[in-house]
C-alpha cells in the first residue's frame, strides 16, 4: 500500500468493549504486541477517546452499554473512523436472539469498517486498520 | 470553609468505569476517597450481560456447546467442558479415555495461555510494558499450539458432548512436546523477572491483602483463594477428566517467599507456579495418552436423539484458570434444557475486591483489580427488565425469587 502524502500523523486507536466475550479484546491486544507490531506504523492503543482517530468497537452492544457507546463516539474528534470487530457486533452472531441487546453496533453508531470473525485473527484486524486509514485519508482530503 | 461544607466534600467520590483504560472490560466502580486512600468501594457489574442462559434454553445441547465457548473468550474450553460434563452426567454418556486425555491437555494449554495473558496485563498495569510485551510474545507460541490442535486461536470449539472433535496426531504430539520444552526454559526467565524485580516486589508485596478468613468467608476460588492459603483445587479435590490418573496438588505460595500472605505478589507467584504445573500435567498426559475413539457417538443425529430423551439434573465442575467454574443443567426429555445455570469463577472472586481495596491508594487500584484476574463476561448473568425499565433487586428480593425458583423446580 502506498502511504498518501497527506499522512501527517500516527493513527491512534481507542478500544471500546460493549459486552463482548473477551475473545476480540485479547485478539486486539495480541495485535499490538511484538509479533504483529503495528506500532512501527504509528498505530497504537490510547487511553482516551479524545486522543483517538479510530474507534474499535467489539461486542453486541448490551442495553446497559448503548448510551455509553454513543457518548464515547461523540468524544472522538472528527475526522474519525469506527471499526466493528467481530461477528457479534455485525449481526449479533451467536447472541442474535438475546433480549438484552441494542445492537448490532451499526444500529447505535455509524460504522465504517467491518472486520468479521469470531474472533477475527490479528492479521484481519491489522488489515481492517489499513482500510480505516485509507478512509481517514479520504475524509481528510474532503475536509 | 464551614464544617458542614467540609463534611460534604470528604470523602470524595471517584467513579471509575465502565469505560476506562485501566479496565479491560466494562464494570463501574465507585470509590470513596480520603486524599489518596480508598475508604469505601462499590462496584456495579452487569454491562456485559447478554442473556446466554436464556438463549441456551431455546437451543439443543450441541448448539449450546458453541454458545458456551462464547461465554468468555479466554476460558474457551472451561465453560464448554463444564457444560458437556453436566449433560454427559444426565444422559449417562461415557466419554472415551482418549477424549478425556485430550480434554485435559487442552485444558492445561488454556491455563498456560490464560496465566501468561494475565501476567502481561498485570505487568502493563504496573507500567512495566516491556515485560507485558515479553509475556504476550511468549503467549503467541501457546496460541500457535492451540491453533494447531483445535483449528482456532480463541473459541476453540473442540469439545463435543461425549468427547472431542479433533484427535492429536503423532506430528502434533511432537509439536506440543517441543512447545513445552520452550516454555520450561522460558518460565525460569519469567520467574526471575517477576519474582526478583524490585519494582514488582515494591508495588505488589503487602498490597491488596485478602486474609485467610476473608478468602474463606467470601467463598473465593482458584489462585485468589490459594494465594490466601486456602488449599483448594477442583483438580485435586474432585478429579475429573484425566486428573484422577495424574499427580495434581493445589499450589500454595511456597515457604521460600514467606508462605501465603494473600497479597498481590502471592497471586503472581501462584499463577507462575501453576504454569510450571500445567507443563508437567501435559507431559504426563502425553506420556500416558491411551489409544482409542475420541467420540462416544460420532453420528450427530443419533447423539441428538439420545440427548432429546435424557432426563435429570447434572452438575459439571472444572478448575478454570481463575478458579472453580460450575454449570448446572436440568433436562426434561425435550430438545432444549429445562434449566441452565452458569457459576463462573470470577463470580465468586469479585466480592474479594472490597476488603482488598480498602485502605489502599488510588494508584494501586488497577493492579489490585487485575490481581484476581476478573472475567466479567463470564460473570454478568443477572439483569431484570420489567415493563421496559431495569430494576435493581435488593437482597431480599433476590432471596425471595431464588426460593420461588427452587419451589418451581422441585415441582
Amino acid at each position: 500500500m502506498k502511504i498518501p502524502s497527506s499522512f501527517n500523523r500516527s493513527l491512534w486507536v481507542f478500544h471500546l468493549n460493549t459486552g463482548s466475550c473477551n475473545g476480540c479484546e485479547i485478539e486486539i491486544v495480541a495485535t499490538i504486541t511484538p509479533r504483529y507490531d503495528p506500532e512501527r506504523f504509528g498505530i497504537r492503543l490510547v487511553g482516551s477517546p479524545k486522543h483517538a482517530d479510530v474507534l474499535l468497537v467489539t461486542g453486541p452492544v448490551t442495553k446497559k452499554m448503548a448510551p455509553r457507546v454513543r457518548r464515547v463516539f461523540e468524544q472522538v474528534p472528527d475526522p474519525k473512523v469506527v471499526m466493528c470487530i467481530g461477528t457479534c457486533g455485525q449481526s449479533g452472531g451467536v447472541f442474535y436472539d438475546s433480549y438484552n441487546l441494542d445492537g448490532p453496533i451499526d444500529q447505535v453508531i455509524p460504522v465504517d469498517v467491518y472486520v468479521p470473525g469470531c474472533p477475527p485473527r490479528p492479521e484481519a484486524i491489522v488489515f481492517g486498520v489499513v482500510k480505516a486509514l485509507q478512509k481517514l485519508e479520504r475524509l481528510e482530503a474532503e475536509q | 470553609m464551614s464544617a458542614e461544607k467540609a463534611k460534604k466534600t470528604v470523602p470524595y467520590t471517584v467513579p471509575i468505569g465502565p469505560v476506562h483504560p485501566a479496565l479491560k472490560e466494562p464494570v463501574m466502580f465507585t470509590f470513596g476517597m480520603e486524599g489518596e486512600i480508598v475508604r469505601t468501594v462499590d462496584f456495579a457489574p452487569g454491562q456485559t450481560h447478554r442473556g446466554i442462559e436464556w438463549m441456551g434454553m431455546r437451543r439443543n445441547p450441541v448448539q449450546i456447546v458453541h454458545l458456551t465457548d462464547r461465554i468468555c473468550g479466554i476460558c474457551g474450553i472451561v465453560h464448554s467442558l463444564s457444560f458437556a460434563r453436566a449433560v454427559e452426567q444426565i444422559a449417562e454418556i461415557e466419554v472415551p479415555e482418549r477424549a478425556d486425555y485430550i480434554r485435559t491437555i487442552l485444558h492445561e494449554l488454556e491455563r498456560i495461555q490464560s496465566h501468561l495473558l494475565w501476567a502481561g496485563v498485570a505487568a502493563h498495569e504496573l507500567g512495566f510494558d516491556s515485560l507485558f510485551y515479553l509475556a504476550w510474545r511468549v503467549r503467541e507460541q501457546s496460541m500457535d499450539l492451540i491453533e494447531n490442535l483445535t483449528g482456532n486461536r480463541v473459541n476453540y470449539g473442540i469439545v463435543q458432548i461425549g468427547g472431542v472433535r479433533r484427535d492429536i496426531s503423532d506430528e502434533q504430539r511432537a509439536l506440543v512436546e517441543k512447545g513445552l520444552d520452550y516454555y520450561q526454559g522460558l518460565l525460569d526467565q519469567m520467574a526471575t523477572l517477576f519474582l526478583k524485580d524490585s519494582t514488582i516486589l515494591m508495588r505488589c508485596r503487602g498490597h491488596g491483602i485478602l486474609s485467610w478468613d476473608d478468602a474463606r468467608l467470601l467463598c473465593t476460588v482458584g489462585p485468589t483463594a490459594r494465594a490466601s492459603g486456602l488449599n483448594m483445587d477442583v483438580r485435586q479435590d474432585y478429579p475429573y477428566c484425566a486428573y484422577g490418573d495424574l499427580d495434581v496438588k493445589a499450589i500454595l505460595p511456597p515457604p521460600e517467599t514467606g508462605g501465603p500472605q494473600g497479597d498481590v505478589y502471592d497471586r503472581i507467584i501462584v499463577r507462575l507456579l501453576e504454569v510450571g504445573q500445567s507443563i508437567g500435567i501435559i507431559r504426563q498426559c502425553l506420556g500416558q495418552l491411551p489409544a482409542g475413539e475420541i467420540l462416544w457417538e460420532p453420528k450427530m443425529a443419533k447423539l441428538l436423539s439420545v440427548l432429546k430423551k435424557a432426563e435429570g439434573e447434572g452438575i459439571g465442575r472444572v478448575e478454570a484458570p481463575r478458579g472453580e467454574c460450575m454449570h448446572y443443567v436440568k433436562m426434561a426429555g425435550k430438545e432444549a434444557p429445562d434449566s441452565w445455570k452458569v457459576k463462573a469463577s470470577s463470580y465468586s472472586n469479585l466480592m474479594s475486591w472490597i476488603p482488598m481495596l480498602q485502605g489502599e491508594q488510588l494508584a494501586d487500584i488497577p493492579i489490585i483489580v487485575a490481581s484476581i484476574d476478573p472475567c466479567l463476561s463470564c460473570t454478568d448473568r443477572v439483569a431484570v427488565t420489567r415493563n421496559g425499565r431495569s430494576d435493581i433487586l435488593t437482597k431480599e428480593d433476590l432471596t425471595r425469587l431464588s426460593r420461588e425458583k427452587t419451589r418451581r423446580m422441585m415441582q
